[in-house]
């Protein structure tokens, strides 16, 4: 007895569907005969019988959809020699039900210290002489824009003096312009009191509507707050440069951000004057990232027009900054404290936060220092109009 | 014994010595003999050699081209010249479905010995059609050689290796360098087909190009010397098969890769060699590597957008500083 | 052209042997022994049969993908073929190129192209090479009439006439490319008019009848060898399957195909016997071929996969170059 498979007939082909016998059980064939037609994606097509015999048992119904290979039909063969081919095992395809494991990625929050040790950006040549050169990467400069090369790990080799090049090209610039500042800048500098409570209350709603990644940092609200009073005493926001000052349109304060090896950078937020705050919020959060990863921007580091100082949140109550050449104002915050409040011969308790300002004496003056902080404090006391 | 000649003159030289010593060998074209070679390669010899020997052809690329793998199938050694590799589009399908197949399909038995010589490049203001730089592509192919030729003794040299060679063999000679001169000297040995060469050894920057892309990556090095960057120039000569062991020696030297290629960037002949580096010698890298090649735009016919359009010397030398200056 | 005994039962038996093998080729591709495309001659085998008699073993033969019959008759042997077609490492591509791609440098046989109109530049060159040498003898170019169509067909026409190239070109006017009836692909459907356009000796014959196709051919062959310059024939023939395995015909009626079926060369060459009074003993011959084919399927199955080390062997002559 020989098996009558479907047919392959084309490397594309499947399955078709058994449409029609054209012989019945009991039936005598020939080679060549004609035995079914068969429904493929091209269409209709007429299968053969490939030797002589008799149609024993036709083994599927019309309109039955049949695999290639698939037994669709037993011949009782007279012809011998193609028995054994018939008989020859037919690959079948295996049907393996793998299963695919779906790895799913955990987003991470932002966990700064992890993300800072895998993403120091370091070329393929440097890291393989750093292993070879047993170099502690942790130990290597990160320069402004965070990469490390070749040369700065044959560098970090060279060292004779094992703290010569521990102070950092940062500190060292720092240290620099810290001094110069001292020396030819004339400070200036004036205290405000300001109750937060109203803003800070005002925030807590705010916030209360919005999920994690929306909300609102009083450091933001600060920082809006700043700009907006400098917008209204722009003399504060510009330079002193050539024995002139400058007053520059666009507000790109510095914020004052630690670094955790090594010392403080101040890069600047561009462009303020026309943030919402919102936008704000998320420009502050982008940079604080961004400079723990060591991607600031050069113009970040280059174009600050005044400088926010925000030691609050080391507990210090108020900050008397140094301004950093060429700029003619820093401006101080301190810790939000509760505190007595005076207000309509009433006693309570309030956040209150010191606001200090230092004003270089050959820009600006203290009246002009005394505007800001007021505006300052009238802005802080309608939060609302912040948004 | 060297002589100063053209790049052209080199050519006609190498070829007029093949058909001399060798009678399998004759020339089979476009214009190759009445005209004398639409770029002069083969000025007199149709008088010299004959009409049996240089063969004008009618306007067929296909069916000259394919003309030529039968007939170098059969035991001759033609030498196919399509005039430029704007035309070969043409004859695609008898180069890449059976020059480049044939020795494959028939297990073994029938191998293709036949050269085709393409003028390439733009930079003449042919417009779009008649600009293309396909060598790159035609290095896609296996089963194929591609020559790229950048001085006169390549240009002389390789028509040799070519025609020794039992495998189908193209070479492109770009248009631009017909004219330029270089020494040749005639009694020393070629090197082989697959072998870069240093052109200019340096230590700061690796820079690998090929035709006359070379030229000008030379003339960059010599600008760049004198900002202090010490350029290793790397001759490709071949970009079929390409010289692995040359170029990743030479990043290990210098730790830095400038790829200049007159085809258009995506997916050209620089893409290939950067892929190789990435694979062979990522960790030599200390910058990521870079690429001066054609803008991806159809060349157009005004010249400074033309010019525009192609790798020049002043971008050479801006990207070297670029690569130089990312760390 | 005489015909004697021996003479019609070499054609007989050849055109047999085509069919038997063709058939049990189609069995096999069912199987999925024989994989990817596979193009049947049965219906065609006149035209093989007749032409191949003409040659001589110095004779070049260039061919399409239909062409195992062809390369029977030409010798090649019925086990290397069938190992081709199933990819074994004995087959005569080495397994390499399957039902397309049959090649023999012993035989002259170069191939098998799965380019329509692919080998008439290479036939062109091939003559060309041989008028250079000097070596007196024919290239026969083998392909369909839908190659008629492609540029390529008229530039290699006009190059051999041109050239006066030795070459013989036969097209093999089965009706049909693929699907598409030659009616609905050329402007003038006499092909052997197109050829006689270049210049060119052209000459139509029935391609059923293998008496004729081998009269014809001779003729010709004659006249190339005499450096008569190239020729033409269209032989006028017919396939009984479909273009491939895998097509349904929906672009003919079954009623052409049964009525082309009355022209079998098979059935029409015994009649003319009978009519010449030869007697052949068909079922002698019929034994003969079906043990010639089980003897090829037989090799084919006992043959072996080519080791994959090898696989990026015959890229390069001899050389490892990657």
């Amino acid at each position: 007895m020989s098996k009558f498979v479907m047919p392959s007939l084309g490397a594309d082909m499947e399955s078709a569907v058994l449409m029609e016998w054209k012989v019945k059980e009991g039936d005598e064939v020939k080679k060549g005969d004609i035995i079914a037609e068969v429904e493929t994606s091209k269409g209709v097509i007429e299968i053969e019988i490939f030797d002589d015999g008799v149609v024993e048992k036709l083994l599927v119904e019309p309109e039955t959809d049949c695999k290639v290979g698939d037994t669709i039909a037993l011949i009782r063969s007279t012809n011998d020699s193609l028995e054994e081919d018939m008989k020859q095992d037919i690959p079948h395809v295996k049907e393996e039900n793998t299963e695919i494991e779906v790895k799913q990625e955990v987003p991470h929050a932002n966990d700064e210290s992890k993300t800072e040790e895998k993403h120091i950006k370091i070329s393929p040549a440097a890291k393989k002489r750093a292993k070879e050169l047993n170099v502690d990467l942790s130990k290597i400069i990160l320069k402004i824009d965070g990469k490390i090369g070749l040369s700065d790990v044959e560098n970090a080799v060279k060292k004779t003096k094992p703290d010569t090049k521990a102070i950092d090209g940062m500190r060292q610039a720092i240290a620099k312009a810290m001094s110069r500042s001292n020396a030819e800048i004339p400070h200036y500098y004036l205290t405000a009191s300001i109750n937060l409570t109203p803003a800070l209350k005002w925030l807590e709603g705010l916030n209360s509507n919005r999920s994690i990644s929306e909300r609102i940092l009083p450091a933001a609200l600060m920082i809006k707050a700043i700009v907006l009073a400098l917008k209204k005493v722009p003399q504060l926001n510009g330079f002193w440069k050539d024995d002139t000052p400058q007053i520059i349109q666009e507000i790109n304060p510095g914020i004052a951000i630690a670094l955790r090896k090594s010392g403080l950078i101040t890069p600047a937020i561009l462009n303020t004057q026309e943030m919402s705050l919102d936008e704000t919020m998320k420009s502050l959060d982008d940079l604080i990232t961004r400079t723990r990863l060591g991607k600031l921007k050069g113009s970040e580091m280059t174009e600050q027009t005044i400088t926010i100082t925000n030691l609050g949140d080391l507990g210090v109550e108020s900050v008397l900054g140094v301004i950093y050449p060429p700029q003619v104002a820093v401006v101080g915050i301190g810790r939000i404290m509760d505190k007595p409040w005076a207000e309509n011969d009433m006693l309570s308790v309030r956040k209150v936060v010191q606001v200090t300002l230092a004003g270089d004496h050959r820009a600006t003056d203290g009246r002009i220092g005394a505007q800001f902080l007021d505006k300052l404090d009238k802005i802080l006391q309608k939060p609302q109009e912040l948004l | 014994m060297s002589e100063n000649i053209t790049y052209r003159e080199a050519i006609k030289r190498a070829i007029h010595k093949a058909m001399s010593e060798d009678d399998r060998v004759f020339l089979m074209g476009e214009d190759v003999g009445r005209y004398g070679g639409s770029y002069a390669v083969s000025m007199g010899f149709l008088e010299e050699f004959g009409s049996e020997k240089i063969i004008d052809t009618p306007l067929c690329e296909s069916g000259f081209t394919g003309a030529g793998i039968g007939a170098a199938v059969n035991g001759m050694r033609p030498i196919v010249e399509i005039m430029t590799v704007n035309f070969s589009l043409l004859a695609l399908d008898q180069i890449l479905n059976t020059a480049s197949k044939l020795l494959h399909m028939s297990g073994g038995q029938f191998n293709v010995p036949l050269v085709i010589r393409m003028a390439t490049g733009g930079g003449n203001q042919l417009a779009a059609q008649h600009s293309h730089s396909l060598e790159g592509w035609y290095a896609h192919i296996p089963g194929l050689k591609v020559l790229t030729p950048a001085t006169v003794q390549d240009a002389y040299d390789m028509i040799g290796l070519a025609l020794e060679d039992p495998d189908p063999v193209l070479i492109f000679e770009n248009a631009t360098l017909y004219n330029s001169k270089g020494d040749l000297d005639v009694e020393l040995s070629p090197v082989e087909i697959g072998k870069a060469i240093v052109r200019r050894e340096g230590k700061d920057l690796s820079i690998f190009a090929y035709g006359i892309n070379l030229i000008k990556a030379l003339q960059a090095a010599e600008n760049l010397a004198n900002d202090g960057i010490d350029v290793e120039v790397i001759d490709l000569r071949s970009l079929r098969p390409l010289d692995d062991e040359m170029i990743m020696a030479s990043v290990k030297k210098t730790h830095k890769v400038l790829i200049v290629d007159e085809g258009w960037k995506s997916g050209s002949i620089s893409a290939e060699i950067m892929a190789r580096i990435n694979e062979q010698a990522f960790y030599e890298l200390d910058a990521p590597m870079a690429r001066v090649c054609s803008a991806e735009v159809p060349f157009p016919y005004a010249a400074h957008l033309e010019q525009a359009a192609m790798p020049q010397v002043d971008k050479i030398i801006q990207m070297a500083h670029k690569v130089m200056e990312d760390l | 052209m005489k015909l004697d005994m021996a003479q019609a039962e070499k054609f007989y038996s050849q055109m047999l042997l085509i069919r038997r093998f063709e058939e049990r080729c189609a069995e096999a591709y069912s199987h999925q022994k024989i994989r990817g495309f596979l193009h049947l001659y049965i219906g065609e085998e006149a035209v093989g049969v007749g032409v191949m008699d003409a040659l001589s073993d110095e004779d070049a033969i260039v061919a399409t993908y239909r062409e195992h019959g062809l390369a029977l008759v030409r010798g090649i042997s019925p086990q290397s073929i069938m190992a081709e077609l199933y990819g074994k490492a004995e087959g005569c591509s080495h397994g390499r190129g399957g039902s397309m791609h049959l090649y023999s440098a012993d035989k002259r046989f170069y191939g098998g192209n799965a380019i329509v109109a692919g080998g008439l530049p290479f036939a062109v060159g091939l003559a060309l090479a041989d008028k250079k040498m000097n070596k007196n003898r024919a290239t026969v170019c083998f392909f369909g009439d839908g190659a008629v169509a492609e540029g390529e067909f008229h530039e290699s026409l006009n190059l051999a006439a041109l050239w006066n190239l030795p070459i013989l070109f036969v097209c093999e006017n089965n009706r049909y490319g693929m699907g598409t009836a030659l009616k609905y692909a050329e402007s003038e459907t006499n092909i052997s008019k197109k050829a006689a356009a270049y210049k060119m000796s052209s000459h139509q014959v029935d391609g059923m009848n293998v008496i004729e196709v081998a009269k014809a051919t001779q003729k010709a062959v004659k006249s190339i060898k005499a450096g008569g310059g190239p020729q033409f024939l269209e032989a006028l023939t017919y396939r009984f399957r479909a273009h491939s395995m895998f097509d349904a015909e929906l672009y003919r009626d079954k009623s052409e195909v049964q009525e082309w079926k009355k022209e079998d060369p098979l059935i029409t060459f015994e009649k003319r016997l009978i009519e010449l009074d030869f007697e052949i003993d068909t079922d002698k011959i019929e034994k003969e071929v079906a043990k010639i084919v089980e003897d090829a399927v037989e090799f084919a199955e006992a043959g072996t996969l080519e080791p994959v080390e090898e696989l990026e062997k015959f890229v390069y002559s001899q050389r490892d170059l990657s």
